[in-house]
């Protein structure tokens, strides 16, 4: 069993290391998917639908199919079938030029019966509604979970609230949108995909065309962001390949923003109803919650609860509700925002009906030790006692307050990773594996790694990822799992190639193996010592090629964490303006401390979205999304970043993952910090103007 | 970020000349526009949630006017056929010019494709300009610079370098754009405080959440620019 040493020593692991990708990425040379130009190139389009449902009765693709510089169209749904959300696919087309596709679309002829829809989802509950799904009155099944004796929790309560939380559906929004290159050499398949997943993208492919996998190869070089809906090709895939084929031109297929923003995934939306009580001496005993949400036509709301505090008795339903809208998909830590903002909100209010400081119940409700000192920490960093002691009592017309919220995230990695480490016989040396960074900058972690086993600097790695060629397979990044499930391969396998090295070099001059030390660029052989060229130069014709293995020991799950929110709110105004926000999370073994708080920098944006800007949002009368663009659909911008404490909590664990687990507490954090600020509670996310003075106003 | 697109007079001998040439072949705005087709119209002034599906009037391609502009990009000339709609992001990402050469820089991103992003900015004679808001033609006899025209003789520019020291990126769709915003911003203003780099930058969006580490960026690369 391998071991990370002790990585305080060393001098790479847990220090500051540029990204190897820095250089290409702003100097414009990073070449994504949609930077893509292939000799003879078409442009792929897709023909989305604007209605929101209704049935296709007729599709003539011929005007398009007319027009020059078009080269093929292609149907995406059959006449008579269902259209069931605004964006759905109709049909595609490649064609000479960008401004030509987009003509081609227009000119495409479709007619269609309108059927009535539903966007809203209290409506798509009542039984007025029309019925979209095969799901009663448009709910699926419960799903209950019960632990406990919830009668006898209530009766040693002392203190109950009862409360309703909800969150919005948060759209992905990538910045490079979903979309692919496909070129085809007789029965192979070459795709440059903007993907999260090289290898599952390659099978899906290979399974669509009923191709052998190894005639397909999937290339992602750098991406534009996923953050959990770039799995697989998809219909925009598909198509790009199906028009790359009928055309014999490669077919550039990007989405638009439009269509990016309706049908590539988003959050989905959680209404959840809760009741929980406490003793008087600060224990939980009792939570009962059914919440549901709409994740459009899918099944993937929900969200986890009772999140993070123990509870001996609980019982949670929960259950999706259908709405004529793009589904939802995995996003950053699906169904934990939804659960932490709730929980967070709801124990404030506990604490707040028994009397108790914040900290001090969740302290005594929450079993993790990690996390107790993360508490600690950021309590003392934001200065938890400037709080306000009655939430709301500052005087003046804008307020602060303070807020904690808290988070919990798996992320330990597992079994999949193939990966190689080659010395060749001029010095170089070759990282080798089929991930993929998403931006997180595991290709930096992974040369770190191995420069660290060689003695050697990051730089001096070449770092070869995101390509199924080579055929080292990895697993999807998602899960927060690809430092924790590639970094033990990669550790490995570098490991092996030094043996390998000092074998060869023992050998060559016939010594013991262990009076060879490879140290910071330089190799001792005995009293000899020669540079790592001079070293490698020995090889001659050989080159080192080592495969890694999997080890249980290098890696480990489970990311406690917490943050703390300083808010300034506007009571005349609604707005609620940040001052401070401190993040404090356990990040395990830390490989890059500069790209670590970078991505828990990136959480935190993440979450000052969910809690204050983004809403997708539904026109009931046309069932059309009225935000599906960078202008009324709100991100995070850089007017809206307040002062941000990054700290990653150092802890003597294994490697582990991070980019979910810093996006859970944000949300919380706030809507408590506003609560104090202000003395009234907005429990509905986003935290909007228009929310904060109703709010005000009902108080 | 209104750009003022008349020609102004002060320009350089060979520019004129090149201004000239092109009238010549008919590139007049006024008559450009007027050869203008229907449909690149509607495409072009429907609103932008709207405009994909609901303006299904068929275009056939045909009736719409070609010209040949010439570009300064990078300080290298591109002469190029567009039509009047052709943005000058489109020509940076996907123009051919006449002799057949892909322009390739793509270095500025097609994000949102109206103006609402930066992931596209440039500059145009010095000043940070969104490139998919701007018409091709209206950038005859201009200075274009790309994010691949800032650093010199391979030497990094005081912004790139600061943006890589300050890991100011993640996964770098936006970068190309906060890099040559940020270098507009300290042409302008040598030492912006940290509110006037949030103010100046408010143009860009980041979804990863670089903008921490790029305000950082930015003041380190104002410090050493001096």
């Amino acid at each position: 069993m391998a071991e990370w040493g002790e990585a305080r020593k060393s001098s790479l692991l847990g220090k500051y290391t540029q990204r190897l990708s820095g250089p290409q990425k702003v100097t414009g040379q990073a070449k994504y998917t949609f930077d893509i130009n292939r000799p003879g190139m078409l442009y792929g389009r897709i023909l989305r639908s604007h209605i929101p449902r209704g049935t296709l009765t007729a599709l003539d693709l011929s005007p398009a199919q007319q027009m020059p510089g078009v080269k093929a169209a292609i149907p995406l749904i059959e006449a008579g079938k269902e259209i069931r959300y605004e964006g759905q696919e109709i049909a595609a087309v490649a064609a000479d030029t960008k401004d030509i596709a987009a003509d081609a679309i227009r000119a495409i002829q479709f007619d269609y019966d309108p059927l009535d829809h539903v966007v809203d989802l209290g409506e798509a509950m009542s039984e007025s509604s029309p019925q979209i799904r095969d799901w009663e009155n448009n709910q699926s099944d419960r799903q209950i979970d019960e632990k406990g004796d919830l009668q006898a929790g209530w009766t040693t309560a002392d203190a109950v609230v009862e409360a309703t939380y909800s969150t919005e559906v948060q759209v992905h929004t990538c910045l490079e949108s979903h979309g692919h290159v496909a070129e085809w050499d007789g029965d192979q398949l070459t795709v440059w995909a903007s993907t999260q997943a090289v290898f599952g993208t390659r099978r899906d492919f290979a399974r669509h065309f009923e191709l052998p996998e190894d005639k397909v190869r999937v290339i992602t070089e750098h991406m534009g962001g996923g953050f959990g809906s770039k799995f697989g090709p998809g219909v925009e895939g598909r198509a790009a390949a199906k028009l790359a084929k009928e055309t014999g031109q490669p077919v550039k297929l990007m989405l638009t923003r439009k269509g990016e923003q309706n049908t590539a995934g988003n959050r989905p939306s959680m209404v959840q109803h809760v009741k929980a009580g406490a003793t008087k001496e600060g224990k939980l005993v009792a939570y009962e919650v059914s919440g549901y949400g709409t994740s459009g036509l899918g099944g993937g709301a929900g969200f986890t609860g009772p999140y993070v505090y123990q509870v001996p008795n609980y019982r949670t339903e929960k259950f999706n509700v259908a709405i004529n809208a793009g589904s939802g998909r995995a996003f950053r830590a699906p169904r934990h925002p939804q659960g932490a903002f709730a929980m967070d909100s709801l124990m404030d209010e506990l604490a707040e009906k028994i009397g108790m400081d914040s900290l001090e119940f969740r302290k005594l409700n929450d079993p993790n030790e990690i996390r107790h000192a993360e508490y600690d920490r950021g309590a003392e960093e934001i200065g938890w006692n400037r709080r306000q002691k009655v939430a709301g009592s500052a005087p003046g017309i804008q307020k602060r307050g303070i807020g904690v919220g808290s988070g919990q995230w798996g992320g330990g990695g597992g079994k999949g990773t193939k990966a190689r480490v080659n010395i060749n016989s001029d010095g170089t040396v070759e990282a080798v594996t089929g991930t993929q960074d998403l931006g997180t900058g595991i290709r930096t972690a992974i040369a770190i790694i191995v420069a660290d086993e060689l003695g050697l600097q990051p730089t001096d790695i070449t770092v070869k990822i995101g390509d199924t060629l080579p055929g080292l397979p990895s697993g999807g990044s998602g899960g927060s799992q690809t430092t924790p499930s590639v970094s033990p391969v990669v550790k490995t396998a570098a490991m092996a190639a030094k043996e390998s090295l000092i074998n060869h070099l023992a050998e060559k001059v016939n010594v013991a193996a262990d009076e060879v030390v490879i140290k910071e660029g330089s190799v001792t052989i005995g009293n000899n010592q020669l540079s790592w060229k001079e070293a490698a130069s020995t090889l001659g014709m050989e080159t080192i090629s080592e495969e890694g293995s999997w080890d249980e020991n290098l890696r480990e799950g489970g990311a406690a964490g917490a943050q703390f929110a300083e808010v300034e709110v506007d009571t005349e105004t609604g707005q609620v303006k940040l001052i401070k926000i401190v993040a404090v999370q356990d990040c395990g073994l830390i490989i890059n401390r500069l790209a670590t708080e970078s991505q828990i920098n990136g959480g935190v944006i993440g979450g000052i979205g969910y809690a204050l800007l983004e809403d997708r949002i539904m026109d009931g009368q046309t069932g059309r999304s009225l935000n599906s663009n960078l202008i009324d659909y709100k991100v995070a911008g850089a007017q809206e970043i307040p002062e941000i404490r990054a700290i990653a909590h150092d802890t003597d664990r294994k490697v582990t993952g991070i980019g979910e687990p810093v996006t859970i507490p944000t949300a919380g954090a706030i809507a408590n910090a506003v609560y104090n600020a202000i003395g009234v509670r907005v429990r509905s996310l986003p935290i909007t103007p228009d929310k904060v003075l109703t709010a005000l106003e009902e108080a | 970020m209104a750009e003022d697109t008349t020609r102004s007079t002060d320009q350089p001998e060979d520019r004129q000349k090149d201004l000239h040439q092109v009238n010549k072949t008919g590139l007049s705005r006024r008559n450009f526009l007027k050869g203008l087709g229907t449909g690149a119209v509607a495409a072009t002034v429907a609103p932008a949630t709207l405009a994909e599906a609901d303006s299904h009037s068929a275009t056939t391609g045909a009736e719409i006017t070609r010209a040949t502009v010439k570009l300064s990009i990078n300080q290298q000339v591109y002469q190029i056929e567009v039509e009047p709609r052709t943005t000058l992001l489109t020509v940076l990402r996907d123009g051919i010019d006449t002799g057949g050469q892909r322009i390739d820089l793509t270095g500025a991103k097609e994000v949102c494709d109206r103006g609402a992003c930066g992931g596209c900015t440039i500059l145009v004679d010095g000043r940070s300009v969104y490139s998919c808001m701007m018409l091709a033609i209206d950038a005859e006899g201009k200075e274009i610079t790309t994010v691949e025209g800032l650093a010199d003789d391979n030497e990094l520019h005081p912004v790139q370098e600061a943006f890589i020291e300050h890991d100011a990126l993640m996964c770098g769709f936006c970068t190309p754009g906060f890099v040559v915003a940020s270098k507009a911003i300290l042409d302008q203003n040598p030492n912006p405080t940290r509110e006037e780099i949030q103010a100046e930058l408010s143009g860009n969006i980041c979804r990863c959440g670089t903008y921490p580490f790029i305000f950082e960026a930015v003041a380190s690369a104002a410090k050493k620019m001096k």
